[in-house]
């Protein structure tokens, strides 16, 4: 038998497979599709202090290889979480894990708070990269200082795992992910969505109502593969790595590259069962290498 | 209700003309097709090309239980729909279904309703007007076009029951828009309404001006298809809800139309 379990942070995951924030929902929405129990975990969407609207419609345009999205964080808040979502989910036999994010400091702050007693979660990803909130989100993400004081904070608000989710959009990531781990962060998933574009030239106009958004999908890979590298090598801690996954190959990719676990974003959209044969392909291609233990390929081309 | 994700085999691609395909599908294994609703909505995936990249959203145009054949009635609207339109008989398809709620009963018994559709808009209106009609009600349909080539599956809403036309050009039935039709003088209690927004618009404002109580069947640009990415949403009466999973139907007062 191979092991397919991994740490991340203190946190012991079956296989490294998770799902990533916002394209999964809160898992309930794929369970005719994934046995939710057979996940590493599942990282539910956006959480903020208040109920959000997001942004108008339309939120989502079709790119090469990927899709744009300006969703802007709509969700009904925690405390609707808490109430209403977290008692559905919290007997399933995998981590959940809450991606939290606010506008200033005392906005994930109190998200923490609230989700500290809570026995199921037992990790957060704090998400200081998204690029549709106007006023902090991106801001934070895309500074050390910013992100060192949203980490700072976090960290004192939330005595379990912190995963801090790190934005693409910078000119080093390396420099973002010590800032953090100094910080006192468990461990950083990376990528979060590329700052993107694109226009309908019949229209003339842009495809999103908020004219820029994030890029997510295929078209991204080669670049997060690239960053969880330069950032595996930069940190002590470890790394998660996602974007633009379709299946075990591009996952594996990932491993090979310093991810201590992958995250599946949007690909559950093309095949909402397509985690469940993620894992089977780890199991197999460990088979196939003699590997005995899934964390021997945790930054092997570096071997 | 349980969505799956089924390889569906082509049974027959039926050309309407070179806009208009309807594709007769049915399970690969000989399986029974799932329960779906009138209203409801598939995902089909368009291979691997890489400007269709995800999947699309089709509405179920027809359950044919006796031969167990799924229809989906195709549009020529860009790639996608293309390379459903290229399909042959053998061809399997992935398919999510069934997806989105469904047209509710009229009220009462003796209610008289009007199915609307605009274009490929009917698409639906043909298994909920079958449906109607076994549960003893007498649809009349209403069908919008450019022209009398791109009035799709007449013969098919002619058995069901009375069919009415507006063409742009006049070249079928009446000229002009569906709202100027004179079936909508006519006593009706309901009317369902599905086709290009502006269309939807127009009907939900004769509606109200009549007080006639109205569903819509919304078209909005889908990624994942169940409730998961909020990408979908529709400004309602309730805020930004899902077209995926609340809607693609919606009673117009719980739209800010
Ligand atoms: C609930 C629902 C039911 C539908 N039912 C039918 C049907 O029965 N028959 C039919 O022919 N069409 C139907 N459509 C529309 C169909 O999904 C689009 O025409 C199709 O996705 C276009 O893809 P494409 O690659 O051919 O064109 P593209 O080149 O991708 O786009 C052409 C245009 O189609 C629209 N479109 C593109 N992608 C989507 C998307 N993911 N969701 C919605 N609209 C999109 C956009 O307005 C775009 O400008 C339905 C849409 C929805 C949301
Ligand atoms: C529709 C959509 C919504 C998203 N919402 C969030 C979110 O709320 N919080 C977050 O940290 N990331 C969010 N993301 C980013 C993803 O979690 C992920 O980082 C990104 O999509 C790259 O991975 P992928 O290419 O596998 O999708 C969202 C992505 C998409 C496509
Ligand atoms: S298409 Fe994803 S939520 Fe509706």
């Amino acid at each position: 038998m191979v092991n397919l379990g991994v740490n991340i942070g203190g946190l012991n995951l079956k296989n490294p497979v998770l799902t990533a924030s916002g394209t999964f929902g809160y898992g309930e929405e794929f369970a005719d599709f994934v046995d939710l129990n057979r996940l590493g975990g599942f990282i539910i969407k956006g959480t903020t202090i208040n109920h959000r609207e997001g942004n108008p419609y339309p939120r989502m345009a079709e790119t090469p290889s990927g899709m744009l999205n300006a969703v802007g964080l709509q969700n009904k808040g925690v405390d609707y979480f808490i109430e209403n979502i977290y008692p559905r989910i919290k007997d399933v036999d995998s981590h959940v894990i809450v991606n939290v994010s606010g506008a200033t400091i005392d906005d994930y702050v109190a998200v923490c708070e609230k989700l500290s007693p809570l026995d199921k979660i037992n990790a957060i990803e704090v998400n200081i990269s998204c690029p549709n909130v106007k006023q902090g989100g991106m801001a934070f993400g895309t500074t050390c200082e910013g992100a060192a004081q949203v980490a700072r904070a976090v960290r004192n608000a939330f005595a379990k795992t912190v995963i801090i989710k790190l934005s693409p959009n910078v000119t080093d990531i390396t420099e973002i992910a010590r800032a953090v781990e100094a910080e006192g962060a468990d461990a950083v998933s990376l990528i979060n969505t590329l700052l993107g574009m694109a226009i309908d030239v019949e229209r003339q106009r842009p495809y999103l109502s908020t004219i820029t958004g994030g890029l997510s999908g295929p078209a991204v890979r080669p670049v997060a593969v690239r960053m969880v590298w330069q950032v595996a090598k930069a940190v002590n801690i470890p790394v998660i790595g996602l974007g633009g996954i379709m299946n075990g190959r591009d996952a594996i990719e990932f491993m090979l590259a310093g991810a201590s676990a992958i995250q599946v974003g949007t690909a559950n959209f093309i095949d909402p069962s397509v985690t469940m044969k993620i894992i089977d392909y780890m199991d197999e291609y460990c088979l196939r290498h003699g590997i005995k233990d899934i964390n021997e390929i945790i930054g092997m081309i570096n071997n | 209700m349980k969505k799956y994700i089924l390889d569906l085999t082509i049974v027959e691609n039926r050309r309407i003309h070179e806009l208009y395909t309807l594709l007769i599908l049915t399970t690969s294994d000989g399986s029974i097709l799932p329960e779906m609703k009138p209203g409801q909505f598939v995902q089909v995936a368009v291979d691997g090309s890489k400007t269709t990249f995800l999947r699309r959203p089709i509405s179920i145009n027809n359950v044919d239980r006796e031969n167990n054949h799924l229809w989906l009635l195709v549009r020529n609207a860009g790639e996608g729909t293309r390379a459903l339109m290229a399909l042959k008989p053998g061809d399997l398809l992935n398919v999510v279904l069934p997806l989105g709620n469904s047209f509710s009963m009229p009220k009462n018994q003796s209610d008289l309703v009007l199915l609307a559709g605009g274009g490929v808009g009917v698409a639906p209106m043909l298994y909920w007007g079958k449906r109607l009609k076994e549960e003893g009600y007498m649809p009349k349909f209403l069908i919008g076009a450019r022209s009398a080539k791109d009035v799709l599956q007449l013969a098919e809403f002619e058995k069901i029951g009375e069919v009415y036309v507006s063409t742009e050009d006049g070249s079928m039935g009446e000229k002009g828009l569906v709202t100027t039709n004179t079936v909508l003088d006519t006593d009706i209690n309901k009317i369902y309404c599905c086709g290009p927004a502006p269309m939807m618009k127009a009907i939900a404002n004769v509606a109200k001006a009549k007080s006639i109580d109205c569903e819509v069947s919304l078209e909005n640009m889908m990624a994942c298809g169940l409730g998961a990415c909020l990408c979908c949403v529709e400004n309602t009466v309730k805020g930004n809800v899902c077209v995926c999973t609340e809607g693609p139907v919606f009673n117009i007062n719980e739209l800010t139309w």
